[in-house]
């Protein structure tokens, strides 16, 4: 069964480790240390790793660098919390008299629509009214997106740096289409105020904790989806495809096929993150769907180490436990602590937190165990590459 | 082999760890004080729901953005604010206890609001807010104080639609800005309005108010033409095209941010200045452009427009040229004032005047307490807080000057009621 366990979901018994060793930092470690003010920080965080996941799996193993994952986790975002907005609205409507019910005009929508003088719900709301449909689009829509620009880039063999900056743009596009179009999306104010789903307080304690766990759960179920697609036989084009496209193609294959399918799964993947974003602040924003957190992601990503689906999750809840704790610290000078420490990274550890698990991990088990490292035991780990 | 990186690490590590030290001790600076009315004010009955007061000391926070595309708009707030505690810790503080500042920086991003403002209330306790400068900000951090039940100050002029117990809102909101001000514009002769600002909900709601009074409320007056443009536009020639067509008596402009720079300086290059529209009897209102605005934008290019505001730098009154003079003081001499500057620094002061009215600090007492609280002093002049947590306070009109003053030319007689949700405009 142990075989079978490191053989099928890990790979090999390092990648299990280190895979375990997450596992019982977040469901174990994190909540015992944590009241749960910072937990539900750590949760903020994790719904970002989401997005840092998928890009392990489209940058660091199929060679597309998206500088547009934000689009796909704000799809997520947005699709989640015009649910919860449309339930606020329906619980509003309820209660009589209130200054809330005073400020509207037409009872029963989402407040902002109100603000913008529609009185009808736009029919694009329609779906995100029931709660099995929003789950459905929360899947298909990023899949959708990213299925259409994949198959526009790759089939034309568009790559590399051009179409990192074709997502760049993807990205501004949708902040200019969220923010323009307020009386659909909030505009600039997003979407604010969510309060419970399917009549269940989000933002209580004991749901936060819940929360927690959910998101924890998904989180490692998408690393485990990763791991298995890397195990098999199309994890393996993939990284062909990345390392040498013509040789892949002239061997009958149809390369694109493989990163049109990488990218939509790694938009899904940073979908479900923003629908858990969505849940666990109560809150949807078009800051969240800009250029700047799409670049944060590739850092989180770059952090943690590219090619380390479970580094991913340390580079995310580093970068923004560092954020947190600098800001917290010094308000005035946090961007510069932060700058410093991203230059002292890639300067130092061009392979992130993973390189550095890779090269001193080694070495530090071996004094645990009191056994001098030696080359071999070096040798093993270099070659298993993933941690 | 791998020596030298160790090396290299940990020198780094050193050195950021000096550099996070001395950073530290300079933030570190308290000093001792003794409350001397601690009998009359024991903190037992003072303070009842967990807040951080003690005998001693109280602890506010202070949430604007420091870094980020709006720091430039928000550091008049802080440094306001920071201004108003001084002060008041000056005169023994408040209730015989000093105020403690936790500063938090929201960085422009309204997900960072909220996690910080989630922080002070949770983490520190804070036994009041002064914060937020965008609608946004607010419209993030708001469902927090709710659920936390804590007190936000909130400074800027916005949209209304909005009157939280655990806000108090000492800007004006959109009525107060508006009616007046087009009241002033009618008798001035204006007939035809065009109605042009940023697209987002502070200039959409505030011009559906402006389209409603000047249709419903002002005899023979029409709206010729209503045009927004996203944050951050530059190019405004089709809409300046558009103006010169319709030949409005009365340009209503509500553009935020560093679009004015762009909007008033194509303005005078098309040849549509102050000057120029006094000469036909026509004007430019504005509701957005303040002293710290036409420091950027250059008061060549604003000379003979109008804004209408609750305070100008320039008010004559002996309230206010004290405050100019110990704003300068604190934060030099080249410092400009604006309205929202002034209304962050009534936030301690009401604050204040509230706790000291209600003996406590809880947030529950004061937000029964804060209906009525006045503010004689204030350098805009006499406010009061209604029972919707607005300040009732008197518009105001000024000329823009070139040195980037404004000349105030008009006062409304009576104080302006707060209304939100103002029932003849929806």
């Amino acid at each position: 069964m142990n075989t079978l366990l490191n053989n099928k979901l890990t790979g090999n018994k390092d990648q299990t480790v280190s895979f375990l060793i997450l596992a019982a930092v977040l469901f174990v470690f994190f909540p015992l240390i944590f009241d749960i003010f910072r937990l539900n920080m750590v949760a903020k965080y994790l719904s970002l790793s989401f997005a840092a996941v998928g890009l392990v799996l489209c940058w660091g193993y199929g060679g597309i660098l998206s500088l547009g994952q934000g689009v796909f986790w704000g799809l997520g975002g947005y699709a989640m919390a015009a649910f919860l907005k449309l339930e606020a609205a329906a619980n509003i409507a309820k209660e009589a008299g209130s200054d809330q019910i005073k400020a509207l005009s037409t009872i029963g929508l989402p407040d902002f629509m109100d603000w913008n003088q529609i009185t009808e719900l736009p029919y694009i709301w329609y779906p995100f009214k029931s709660f099995p449909i929003t789950m459905v689009m929360i899947l298909v829509l990023p899949g959708i997106v990213a299925y259409i620009i994949g198959v526009a880039m790759f089939k034309r063999r568009v790559s590399g740096v051009y179409f990192a900056i074709i997502t760049q743009a993807l990205c501004w596009i949708m902040e200019i289409l969220f923010v323009t179009r307020q009386g659909w999306t909030g505009g600039i104010n997003g979407i604010t105020d969510l309060r419970t789903c399917l009549g269940w307080d989000i933002r209580t304690d004991s749901a936060q904790y819940i929360l927690y766990f959910l998101t924890v759960a998904l989180v490692l179920g998408m690393i485990i989806v990763g791991k298995l697609i890397l195990q098999s036989k199309l994890g393996r084009l993939l990284v062909a495809t990345r390392d040498m496209e013509n040789r892949v193609r002239f061997s009958g294959y149809d390369a694109a096929d493989f990163k049109i399918f990488i990218f939509c799964l790694s938009g899904v993947i940073s979908s479900i993150g923003g629908a858990m974003f969505a849940l666990n602040v109560g809150f949807m924003s078009p800051k969240l769907v800009t250029i700047e957190p799409s670049i944060y992601m590739v850092i989180f990503c770059a952090f943690g180490g590219r090619l380390s689906l479970v580094g991913a999750v340390y580079g995310t809840l580093i970068v923004c436990f560092g954020r947190t704790f600098f800001s917290e610290l010094f308000p005035e000078s946090w961007m510069f602590l932060m700058g410093t420490t991203f230059v002292l990274i890639t300067m130092v550890f061009p392979r992130g937190v993973a390189g550095i698990v890779e090269d001193y991990g080694p070495r530090l088990l071996a004094l645990f165990r009191k056994r001098s490292a030696g080359a071999e035991d070096l040798r093993i780990v270099k070659q298993a590459g993933v941690s | 082999m791998n020596k030298p990186v160790f090396h290299r690490v940990l020198g780094s590590l050193v050195a950021t760890a000096a550099l996070i030290a001395s950073l530290g001790t300079s933030a570190m600076a308290a000093d001792d004080w003794k409350n001397p009315v601690l009998d009359t004010y024991p903190t037992s009955t003072v303070v009842t729901s967990g807040i951080d007061v003690t005998d001693n000391y109280v602890t506010v926070g202070q949430l604007h953005s420091i870094t980020g595309t709006m720091a430039i708009s928000e550091t008049g707030s802080v440094e306001a604010e920071r201004l108003a505690i001084q002060q008041i810790n000056d005169m023994g503080g408040i209730l015989g206890r000093k105020i403690k500042i936790v500063q938090e920086d929201g960085a422009s991003d309204w997900p960072t609001f909220a996690e910080k403002a989630k922080k002070l209330l949770v983490k520190d306790k804070v036994a009041s807010v002064f914060g937020c400068w965008t609608s946004a900000s607010r419209k993030a951090v708001l469902p927090i104080f709710e659920k936390e039940n804590g007190m936000l100050y909130y400074p800027t002029f916005y949209e209304g639609l909005e009157a939280s117990k655990n806000v108090i809102y000492t800007g004006q909101e959109a009525t107060q800005q508006i009616i007046w001000g087009l009241d002033w514009a009618y008798q001035q002769g204006c007939r035809t309005f065009f109605l042009i600002g940023s697209d987002y909900i502070w200039p959409r709601t505030s011009n559906k108010i402006a389209r409603i009074h000047i249709e419903r409320y002002l005899k023979g007056a029409k709206v010729v033409g209503e045009e927004y443009y996203p944050l951050g536009h530059t190019n405004f020639n089709s809409l300046i095209n558009k103006v010169k067509l319709k030949k409005p008596d009365c340009i209503y402009s509500i553009v935020v941010g560093g679009s004015n720079v762009s909007w008033y300086k194509q303005l005078n290059a098309a040849g549509i200045t102050g000057a120029a529209l006094a000469k036909k009897g026509k004007l430019l209102l504005t509701i957005s452009t303040t002293e710290d605005e036409i420091l950027g934008i250059g008061g060549k290019n604003v000379e003979g427009f109008y804004a209408c505001m609750k305070y100008f730098q320039s008010l004559p009154n002996e309230n206010n040229q004290a405050f100019v003079s110990a704003f300068k003081k604190m934060w030099g001499e080249d410092s400009v004032i604006g309205d929202v500057t002034q209304a962050a620094y009534l936030g301690p002061w009401l604050w204040k005047f509230t706790v000291e009215k209600a003996g406590s600090f809880d947030i529950d007492t004061l937000a029964v307490a804060s209906e009525g609280i006045e503010f004689a002093a204030a350098p805009e002049g006499y406010v009061r807080i209604a029972k919707n947590h607005h300040l009732w306070s008197r518009a105001k009109i000024g000329q823009m000057l070139a040195d980037g003053q404004f000349k105030v030319i008009a006062e409304s007689d009576d104080l302006i009621m707060p209304d939100p949700f103002p029932e003849g405009y929806k």
